[in-house]
């Protein structure tokens, strides 16, 4: 297959390490990867804290960048995030109409039913839950909301990491709780993201886990920033980052704050 | 203009209504689109109306709520009766209430209560049970109905004693709730009490209590 | 002395049932006095949020609470093969009303009318309290006896009886906890869900004046001592005033759905019943029942069926209350009505499963959404209901914070048993309240860095300039790679979070250097390659 990749504003600058890893994993199950130049952002931040005029021109970057998937130039597009997939399936079309773009509404609506959040794309379009992956550590995994009830991906992503090889992977308690990040609402609300916060790394540690995974490096940051204060030991990697490794070129754990590093 | 115009004004503008003014907050909505209702729930259950496996549902659920339940032939009807209200010393019943219910209660005091002389809500307080029919029993929900007929009584009856005993037959159970309402729907100005159990609140921490402003002992009497 | 003390627009009331005195400030009781107006109080949620955060006692009791609800509606949701499809009617039954208000709501008229009841209309709370008032008056009572009711806390009914002389007596038992303590309720369905057993005995010993004085803590003896106190007034009392559930057009029949029979006791002893309801409480027809008594206490309890629901159909002769009326309330439903997307938030039928199960309402409790309507169909109803005063005119009004009040997780819909889409809503109303505050001249940080971003974001070529520049940053993260204090706003974030440091190449900048080595494999000949590289 020919995939277009949308690495996601917030991977392709701040974890360039998930869009890497979805590359390195689709190439060695051998379909070709294409980065559209173009891309920049769906356009989520702007929608989810209200400023949808601003959203437009975001939108039509991302409609304009991928719309060549309507026509068959590729054959899908994958996005290592469920909440940016949400946003494209459910939020773009709604963004454009607002502002009087039917046309781009119906583009929008063409490219968002050819785009696969990682573990949709894997699962449903290529039909794959073995990637021949291999990670020799403990994992527990958390379900972001949008890729749990935007998405509705279910247990396509636990599949997946079960199938890994050499992995030790621990239920997380009340996995489907929300960790309090939520875009903005992190900033806007920033004492009852931090309580919200608060319980889901007591429930990472719990596990002993040595890394937490999830679809999302949206939550990761979130999460990850939390363990990281709290100096836990805990890393964090995109379920790409641990379905990409093998035996022969493992993913490292990363490098995480512990209590000794201090 | 009236309270009532105004606010039926208010609705119609907010529905889109151009001519209807504007609500409140000055504004005007859009048309609403027509509405398919779409029914694709279940209308009726696997079991038929007094089936057994409708009247172990509902044993079943009755005893989940806490309420006390008997499977009783006819002729075992009577000494039941007497049994259950052989605590509370005296009942209530309504007008048409079969008589032969109570043939073995014997020894308990039977008040007697009709619309037009109705016992007070003070006497009612000092009656120890009470003593009906139903309408209509739905299995899934443990729900037992009540719509004022002859044989049920009024209302009051059997809310102010403490101890309700209610007669279900068998042909009166239906497995659903779409079955009860339907049934129910042939009179539905007839003042209905639904209850499922004894009353109950879970106000106090989500921790359930059984028994509060309501009978709070329920027996079930399930005759065919 | 509580912090929410001195803030205007509060009021107090003059005495309590019985003639209690009300609380002084200083009591530990009534964190929350009665505010002027009962959808809009204290501050903006999170300034409230951030108080109410701190009471510990407060997080483990709505953690254990919404915890042991949850986990019952799950059970006896998933026992009902249909329930998707009850789901699809509800939503669809309920839009239905909406569409059809203007033609449901005479029908409602003419049927409670020719079966002996009185219909009102009030277009705003203070004709509603003053409708009932009215004709508490007439009956000559200086009490009435009250079933539990949204619609009554809403328009603050028994804060205006007070003042007229008229002791209203909540009969629920939260809702009786809730008045002894001179508090304000907490969520919709179980509205002293904010206390504990041990705090509800400490209230009942010293506000109820007849229980016993070893009362325990125990649930049972609670809710015994609340029986026993009660009792009287349900056999004495002449007049009630309730709310409805559902009221159905084409029979004129309302339903109330309760559990502890106090509903049964105000329906049916008193001479008079006044029922207060929402115009949207509507339903079509008799047999919709069958759908919503599925859906509501499945949804609500967690129970298959609630113990006790009563319908009656204006005035039964010989049974019940010879006088029946009927208010019809507004109160801003029609400004929520008049909103295309926000409409559906009056298909709510205060099951409160959303907010039983959203991760914000769990920490914060429902004093912090400043409104009788808490939690995620409060943060969508309560901005909305009070659009005519400002409710989502933008920053200036304490409500407009409440769409901001979730991190749009997506559990209550999935709970919603009417399906309505409160995430989608919390997002429309978000952009309202920016549109609002659009025409206005003031320095706003998040527009300034909204547009900022937008002009960034809508470029790849400009966007992959600013990785490029934030990779400049990489640096700052010192040995560990991580930023322990930004600067504001971003200090809100690291004040208990790290931020990972900028890494020292974007993704583009890797598959562009990832290009430029795969052509130079493939042309080796050539040499320098001038190809498009990263930009």
């Amino acid at each position: 297959m020919r995939i277009a990749l949308a690495a996601t504003c917030i991977a392709d600058t701040m974890f360039p390490g998930a869009p890497r890893a979805t590359v390195r994993l689709l190439e060695r199950l051998g379909h070709e990867v294409v980065f559209p130049r173009g891309q920049a952002c769906c356009g989520q931040m702007h929608v989810n804290t209200g400023y949808l005029d601003e959203a437009v021109p975001v939108v039509r970057n991302h409609v304009e960048t991928f719309a060549p998937v309507a026509d068959g130039e590729w054959d899908a597009v994958v996005v290592p995030s469920g909440s940016c997939t949400g946003s494209i399936r459910h939020q773009q079309a709604m963004v454009c109409r607002r502002a009087g773009l039917d046309d781009l509404a119906t583009t929008a609506e063409a490219v968002s039913a050819r785009t696969f959040e990682l573990s949709e794309l894997l699962v449903d379009v290529l039909g794959i839950t073995d990637v021949g992956a291999w990670f020799g550590h403990r994992v527990t995994y958390h379900p972001t909301c949008h890729s749990l009830r935007m998405l509705r991906v279910g247990d396509k992503p636990l599949r997946l990491l079960r199938a890994v090889e050499g992995i030790d992977l621990v239920e997380l308690p009340g996995a489907e709780s929300c960790c309090g990040f939520g875009g903005t609402f992190a900033l806007k609300n920033a004492d009852t993201s931090a309580a919200m916060l608060a319980d889901k790394t007591a429930n990472v540690r719990a596990t002993d886990a040595e890394v937490l995974t999830a679809g999302d490096y949206s939550c990761l940051m979130h999460i990850g920033g939390g363990l990281s204060r709290q100096r836990t030991g805990v890393g964090t990697l995109h379920l790409a980052e641990i379905l990409a490794s093998t035996r022969e070129d493992p993913t490292p754990l990363p490098h995480a704050r512990t209590e000794v590093a201090r | 203009m009236s309270a009532r115009e105004d606010v039926l004004r208010r609705v119609r503008a907010a529905l889109g209504d151009r001519g209807a003014g504007t609500t409140a907050a000055g504004k005007v909505g859009t048309a609403p689109a027509a509405v398919e209702v779409p029914r694709r729930y279940r209308e009726s259950g696997d079991h038929d109306p007094g089936s057994p496996a409708v009247l172990e549902q509902l044993v079943d659920r009755l005893v989940d709520y806490r309420a006390h339940v008997r499977q009783v032939t006819a002729g075992e009807l009577p000494a039941a009766v007497a049994d259950v209200l052989a605590q509370a010393g005296s009942v209530v019943v309504p007008p048409g209430l079969d008589e032969a219910w109570l043939a073995a209660a014997g020894d308990v005091v039977v008040h007697r209560d009709t619309r037009d002389e109705p016992l007070s809500a003070l006497d009612l307080d000092a009656i120890g049970a009470v003593l009906t029919a139903a309408r209509v029993a739905c299995s899934e929900t443990g729900t037992i109905v009540l719509d004022g007929e002859p044989d049920q009584g009024r209302r009051a009856i059997s809310l102010v004693p403490d101890v309700h005993v209610c007669v279900v037959r068998a042909e009166q159970v239906v497995q659903t709730v779409p079955e009860m309402v339907r049934r129910l729907a042939s009179h539905p100005e007839r003042p209905q009490t639904w209850i499922s159990g004894p009353s109950a609140t879970s106000d106090i921490e989500l921790d359930r209590v059984e028994g509060v402003h309501g009978p709070r002992t329920l027996h079930v009497l399930l005759a065919p | 002395m509580s912090t929410f003390l001195g803030l205007p627009g509060l009021r107090r009331r003059g005495t309590g049932p019985d003639g209690v005195p009300a609380a002084s400030a200083d009591e530990p009781f009534g964190a929350v006095p009665h505010p002027q107006e009962p959808l809009r109080w204290g501050t903006s949620f999170p300034e409230a949020a951030r108080e109410t955060l701190k009471n510990e006692q407060l997080r483990r009791n709505l953690g254990h609470a919404t915890a042991t609800i949850r986990t019952k509606r799950a059970a006896v949701v998933d026992e009902v093969p249909d329930w998707e499809a009850l789901r699809n009617t509800g939503s669809a039954v309920k839009e239905q009303v909406m569409a059809e208000l203007p033609h449901l709501l005479a029908q409602l008229e003419e049927n409670v009318t020719a079966r002996g009841g009185v219909v009102h209309w009030a277009r705003d709370a203070a004709e509603a309290n003053r409708i009932v008032t009215e004709i508490a008056q007439a009956k000559g009572v200086d009490e009435v006896v009250k079933v539990k009711s949204m619609a009554t806390q809403e328009i603050g009914l028994n804060e205006h009886l007070a003042e007229e002389g008229i002791a209203a007596i909540e009969t629920d038992l939260a809702e009786l906890i809730v008045q002894l303590a001179d508090d304000m309720p907490s969520h919709i369905l179980v509205p002293a869900i904010h206390r504990n057993r041990a705090e509800i005995r400490d209230i009942f010993l010293a506000r109820m004046g007849d229980v016993p004085a070893d009362l325990s803590d125990v649930p049972r003896e609670l809710a015994m001592a609340a029986r026993a106190h009660l009792r009287r007034k349900f056999l004495s009392a002449r007049v009630a005033v309730s709310g409805a559930n559902f009221g159905v057009a084409d029979t004129g029949t309302l339903a109330v759905v309760e559990s502890e029979g106090n509903g049964r006791m105000c329906l049916t002893l008193p001479e008079t019943l006044v029922t207060v309801m929402g115009i949207e409480k509507l339903i079509p027809t008799y047999t919709d029942l069958e759908v919503f008594a599925q859906l509501l206490p499945r949804s609500s309890t967690g129970e298959r069926m609630n113990p006790y629901t009563s319908l009656w159909t204006g005035v039964t002769p010989g049974d019940g209350p010879q006088e029946f009326h009927l208010v019809l309330l507004d109160n801003g439903r029609t400004d929520v009505l008049a909103d295309e997307v926000g409409r559906s938030a009056l298909h709510c039928i205060r099951c409160s499963a959303c907010l039983n199960v959203c991760p914000v309402y769990e920490r914060v409790g429902g004093h912090a959404y400043g409104s009788v309507y808490p939690g995620p169909i409060g943060a969508i109803l309560t901005p909305q209901l009070t659009a005519a005063s400002g409710g989502v005119s933008g920053a200036d009004d304490v409500n407009a914070s409440l769409p901001y009040a979730s991190t749009l997780c997506g559990a209550c819909y999935d709970v919603c048993p009417v399906k309505i889409d409160i995430p989608s809503i919390l997002v429309d109303l978000r952009a309202r309240e920016v549109d609002a505050d659009r025409g206005r001249h003031r320095v706003d940080p998040w527009k300034a860095a909204m547009k900022a971003a937008s002009w960034v974001m809508s470029d790849g070529g400009r966007f992959g300039l600013a990785g490029r520049a934030a990779t400049l940053g990489h640096g700052l993260g010192g040995r560990d790679g991580v930023i322990s204090k930004a600067p504001p706003p971003v200090s809100a974030w690291t004040r208990e979070r790290d931020l990972p440091a900028p890494p020292d190449e974007t993704f583009r900048q890797w598959w562009a250097s990832r290009e430029r080595a795969a052509e130079r494999d493939a042309r080796p000949a050539v040499g320098h390659q001038d190809g498009e590289g990263e930009r």
